[in-house]
């Protein structure tokens, strides 16, 4: 089973690798969402048919996130690399096409408004910081500083954190303290992550999610 | 072992928790040598507590902090590549072993070998625009140069002036000699593996929207040929200190060294000091190109044996003469 997996994986690996890249079709994407990949539960019981999310229950906003990001992810749940117990059972039949069809079809969906910024001047000041100028004292650059502008995103790599949810945000940042998430190409997460402190997590989780997300530019 | 630790802890105004040992990417950094001035730089946020600077003083700080941390807005005027002051000196100019810029600010006016001449603080500034920025620099005197003044001397509170021992001062702490067998396949090996994703294969960056996120570090939008940071040595300092972003002295020295031969043995907008032929002007600036590959052939081209000053439609700002006090 699990030998099934790593050649699943590699196969996906060397097909994105190709000089031809696979092309993920949304319509076919939709369906999976609506019926998972037959041995779970379907991607909308959790992310929606629109991809918003849920921010009391950690539920990532998947909506206009970059297409091969979303499938990276995916991919790490069944490599291991991203450690998710709710994920990894309902991805780990999809096969490389399907995989690019719902990253396809969530790319594409509208992004929804942005949550009100709750009454807190100080925290959401703190959290400006952090993401536009950082904490150079603790080694912690800004999150703008590879998220791109406004912590858009930058390509497939660097995801969209503006608007995305703050208990999910703050959830993902804890998983690259305790080694559950190492998917970060090069590491280049991982280290911002520790060094922030619990204030600090707090605060920019929070700026960032009342922030108004823009759909990512690769999405398809 | 422990001593040393500490002394970075308190060379950078780093918490602890920032350098516990469990981290899975520490911060590594060198250690201040015995004897030598550490300076803590202010933040912005100690400006805008210290109520004893005047609140006019204060505004022409933070417009020279604005014009070092968003320098692009100057673009075809004063820069005319993709650079930012911050892009080189990181950490807002404040950090050592980031090419803090309040150095200028202590020990200047001083003689300075690239020119040959004693040079003021706002002629270094100066010079950054002229190479690494690719441009022209703001009018001696003016509100703009003033400003810029301003931050570095701000920047500089507190530090002795013409102390020359300071810890995490430039890009040297390698050393000036290039390992033997430094190669350009090793470097482009490291490239791949720890830039690309970033900077790009082709070493051009990436923009958003118009704006540069990740700097290119060859081609017309990087820092031309006259710039500090084509010397091997610099280059090789810089990123071992402060590359991959986040993840400074994860490199190990031979990685540095390699992979700064293969970016500088890339193509760049002209030394604004070309005399028409690459390899005369290499010697005639051999005190600075003894350091770079400008004027020798690698892969078969002369490295800036070309008319391309990039976006810059001229060769050599006006700002760039000698001096003499005869």
């Amino acid at each position: 089973m699990l030998k099934t997996h790593w050649r699943l994986t590699l196969a996906g690996a060397l097909l994105i690798s190709g000089a031809v890249q696979a092309q993920g079709v949304a319509a076919d994407g939709q369906k999976i969402v609506m019926q998972g990949d037959g041995s779970g539960a379907p991607c909308l019981a959790c992310h929606g048919l629109d991809g918003a999310g849920n921010n009391a229950a950690g539920f990532p906003r998947l909506a206009g996130l970059d297409a091969a990001y979303i499938a990276k992810q995916m991919r790490d749940y069944n490599s291991g690399t991203r450690v998710s117990p709710i994920m990894q059972p309902n991805v780990d039949n999809l096969s490389e096409q399907q995989i690019l069809d719902v990253a396809a079809y969530y790319a594409q969906q509208p992004v929804p408004a942005a949550a009100a910024a709750p009454d807190d001047a100080e925290l959401l000041t703190l959290g400006e910081k952090i993401a536009t100028r950082g904490d150079w004292n603790q080694y912690i650059p800004a999150c703008e500083s590879c998220h791109g502008p406004d912590s858009q995103g930058m390509g497939s790599a660097f995801p969209g954190l503006a608007g995305q949810h703050p208990n999910y945000i703050k959830q993902q940042l804890n998983a690259w303290r305790d080694g559950s998430r190492q998917n970060d190409p090069n590491q280049l997460m991982t280290g911002v992550a520790e060094r922030l402190s619990e204030q600090q997590i707090e605060a920019v989780s929070t700026y960032l999610g009342a922030q108004q997300a823009v759909a990512a530019e690769g999405g398809q | 072992m422990k001593a040393n630790l500490l002394m970075l802890v308190s060379a950078l105004g780093l918490s602890t928790s920032a350098l516990a040992n469990d981290a899975k990417v520490p911060v590594n950094l060198p250690a201040p040598k015995d004897g030598q001035y550490v300076h803590e730089a202010p933040t912005i946020d100690d400006l805008m507590a210290d109520e004893s600077v005047n609140p006019e003083l204060r505004k022409v700080i933070l417009k020279g902090y604005d014009m070092f941390m968003n320098t692009q807005q100057f673009r075809g005027e004063y820069v005319f590549n993709d650079m930012n002051c911050k892009t080189c000196h990181m950490g807002e100019g404040r950090m050592n072993w980031s090419g803090p810029v309040w150095p200028a600010a202590t020990t200047l006016p001083d003689f300075r070998g690239k020119n040959q001449h004693v040079n003021s603080l706002e002629e270094r500034i100066a010079g950054c625009f002229a190479y690494s920025m690719n441009g022209t620099p703001p009018a001696y005197g003016s509100d703009d140069m003033l400003a810029m003044v301003a931050y570095h001397q701000w920047l500089a509170k507190s530090a002795p002036v013409y102390e020359r021992n300071i810890a995490g001062r430039g890009f040297s702490h390698l050393g000036k000699k290039i390992p033997e067998d430094v190669s350009y396949e090793k470097g482009q090996a490291v490239f791949e593996t720890n830039c690309a994703i970033c900077h790009g294969s082709d070493g051009a960056g990436q923009k958003k929207d118009g704006e540069v996120v990740f700097p290119p570090l060859w081609g017309d939008g990087a820092y031309n040929w006259g710039a500090g940071m084509t010397r091997i040595f610099t280059a090789a300092s810089f990123i071992k200190n402060n590359m991959p972003l986040s993840k400074p002295g994860s490199l190990t020295d031979d990685e540095a060294w390699n992979v700064a031969w293969y970016i500088n043995s890339q193509e760049r907008p002209q030394d604004p000091r070309y005399t028409g032929d690459a390899k005369a002007t290499r010697e005639q600036f051999l005190n600075f190109h003894k350091h770079t590959r400008y004027g020798t052939e690698v892969n078969g081209q002369v490295l800036g044996q070309h008319d391309n000053t990039g976006d810059k439609p001229f060769l050599k700002p006006d700002s760039l003469k000698p001096r003499t006090f005869e």
